[in-house]
């Protein structure tokens, strides 16, 4: 619960977190020491300096770290915790479902465990889809079309297998589809970061939700384009956020943005942990306010109301989470952790 | 008569004013501004040695061959024509790209098998078009500043914008660019044309000029996210390498325990 400086609650729930393990013992191979290197530097280039995490602890946290920076220290009520699999870079994977649902285990009522698949895998995606249904109960999965699988470089949202996979999800009732939209490699000859592909699968699935992390940036215009078509398209503001510390102007051109073209009803908070943790980012989103001469060049205003929505109510809505019913449960959760 | 000390110097600095030249296609910023020519020197036989490292393993091949293909056509240009070796580091695709640049080959060639265009030109054009967005918003919005109306700006042609003022800061650093990318998109405009037309050649209302804006600042939205994160990365990873034994660590020199170095100067 996040505490407003005028005594206000304000329910948050965290839409983009991860329970990984990079440390150089579980890396398969170089590609694994570079992926969890670049996180550390985001995490390093882009968090305020007392927040700075040693490098040890950033590529292997343990269950406790993720609980009190989430939950005790943070003002997260609710975490999604997505699975990236990664296992060509991973002896046993970046952060598989079978982890995250061992915490979620441990902490119940806090955790939204969402699940990943690969459609390259062909019929085995789809079978595996059912197992997580089955299993873990997903309400959504987390699709990483910048992942390798044997020669393959990357995928498209659009592939005929990827096409199967969805209308299974569709079928089994898992509605909300988190796309990380990064620089897949193929084709080479392509903008690494097109999102158009968004466009075509959302306008062909319109009972799923797809929630493109990051915003698409940097092609946020395109996704602005399609977010506007598209009343299935949300934007998750993880790595969009941090720049409210290093660069608050930019942070509010990009903000602006957003609310002008998807409006307040379809943005989801998300700290991308661990590579940045929940509070700070909190605290100054609710203490910011968007630069008079951005926001009067698109009209658009953050207001109380519209943080709020964007800290939780959406991700709420979009996962049918019963903010009283939770509340209620939540109070009988640790606030403290136990000594081992 | 020039020393060849001074030979030396001269030639150093042409080389480095020649990188300057080329911009990271995607960021329309100068590779040497970004930090990405991580050594250049020339040895005692004048041929010259390039290092170059992105700010991640995982940037994308194609930027990083129309980069290094940008450098390659730069260091034709110098004026003692110089044998030269140019070296990708710590890049996914390296080996591939090094031996590629090495051996003259094209983009198509190197990436015959990932590639599925057989070259880059639409990409090229791609990021011809932000580029002289990002420069011509930056002038718009400089010239605005600088009190002219919406109608002077509008109605300059090439010798008005030659000299018209601009404070110091990035309109003021755009303004010879914007000029260059001008003249390279429409190489048969006469003098008198308006210098502010949009990609397409259309001339720009005035009234239409705040949605105009509006549009291009979209376009440096995205670019500026990409230059700052690149920045940010890029900075991480050269402190990463300064991490010898008995060396201060990665930590101290983000918890500023070290004082900072300068960067290289151009």
């Amino acid at each position: 619960m996040f505490r407003t400086p005028e005594g206000k609650d304000i329910f948050v729930v965290d839409g983009h977190t991860h329970f990984w393990d990079g440390s150089p013992e579980n890396q398969k191979n170089i590609h694994g020491k570079q992926f969890i290197d670049c996180f550390y530097a985001y995490h390093t280039g882009m968090s305020p300096k007392d927040q700075l995490w040693e490098k040890s602890k950033f590529e292997k946290y343990s269950a406790d770290d993720l609980y009190r920076d989430l939950f005790i220290d943070g003002p997260d009520d609710m975490a999604i915790v997505q699975s990236t699999y990664l296992k060509d870079f991973y002896k046993n994977g970046f952060n598989t479902i079978e982890r995250n649902a061992e915490v979620a285990k441990r902490y119940p009522e806090r955790f939204i465990v969402n699940g990943a698949f690969d459609p390259r895998d062909g019929e085995k995606a789809l079978e595996y889809i059912h197992f997580l249904k089955e299993t873990y109960d997903i309400k959504g999965v987390k699709m990483y079309t910048a992942e390798w699988n044997g020669a393959s470089k990357g995928w498209k949202l659009t592939d005929p297998d990827a096409y199967k996979c969805f209308e299974l999800c569709d079928k089994l009732g898992i509605r909300n589809i988190h796309v990380h939209k990064g620089p897949t490699i193929l084709p080479l000859s392509k903008d690494a970061f097109d999102v158009h592909d968004v466009d075509h699968a959302a306008t062909d699935f319109q009972g799923l939700n797809w929630i493109i992390e990051h915003c698409g940036l940097p092609r946020l215009d395109d996704f602005c384009w399609i977010a506007t078509q598209e009343t299935n398209v949300y934007g998750g503001l993880a790595v969009a956020l941090p720049f409210i510390h290093a660069r608050p102007r930019y942070f509010g051109e990009v903000i602006a943005e957003l609310l002008f073209w998807i409006g307040p009803e379809k943005i989801l908070f998300g700290s991308d942990y661990a590579i940045w943790t929940p509070r700070w980012l909190v605290e100054k989103f609710w203490a910011y306010q968007i630069p008079d001469d951005i926001a009067a060049e698109r009209g658009v205003q953050l207001t109380d109301e519209i943080k709020e929505k964007i800290l939780g109510l959406n991700a709420a809505r979009l996962y049918n989470i019963d903010i009283a019913a939770k509340k209620t449960a939540l109070a009988s959760s640790p606030f403290s952790i136990a000594a081992e | 008569m020039a020393t060849a000390a001074s030979v030396s110097g001269n030639r150093e600095k042409e080389l480095w004013r020649c990188l300057g030249e080329v911009n990271d296609p995607e960021l329309d910023e100068p590779i040497t501004e970004m930090g990405f020519v991580e050594r250049a020197v020339m040895t005692g036989d004048g041929s010259v040695e390039i290092d170059f490292r992105l700010p991640t393993y995982w940037c994308s091949p194609n930027f990083a061959f129309l980069m290094l293909d940008g450098v390659r056509k730069a260091l034709d240009q110098l004026s003692w024509s110089p044998a030269y070796r140019v070296k990708l580091h710590d890049h996914m695709f390296a080996e591939e790209v090094n031996r590629g640049m090495a051996a003259g080959k094209t983009f198509g060639d190197i990436f015959a098998e990932l590639a599925e265009d057989q070259d880059l030109g639409a990409l090229r054009d791609t990021f011809r078009m932000k580029a002289f967005k990002r420069r011509q918003e930056a002038v718009l919005r400089g010239l605005r500043q600088h009190g002219l109306t919406d109608r002077e700006i509008l109605g300059m042609d090439l010798p008005a914008y030659d000299v018209a003022r601009l404070e110091a800061g990035e309109a003021a650093k755009q303004k010879p660019r914007y000029r260059a990318a001008l003249i390279e998109r429409f190489p048969g405009r006469r003098a008198d044309d308006p210098v502010f037309v949009t990609w397409e050649g259309q001339r720009i209302p005035t009234a239409a000029l705040g949605a105009h804006l509006a549009e291009l600042r979209g376009v440096r939205v995205n670019m500026e996210f990409n230059g700052a994160l690149c920045r940010g990365l890029k900075q991480t990873r050269y402190k990463e390498l300064d991490v010898v034994d008995g060396e201060p660590t990665l930590v101290d020199f983000i918890m500023d325990r070290v004082p900072a170095r300068a960067a290289p100067t151009v």
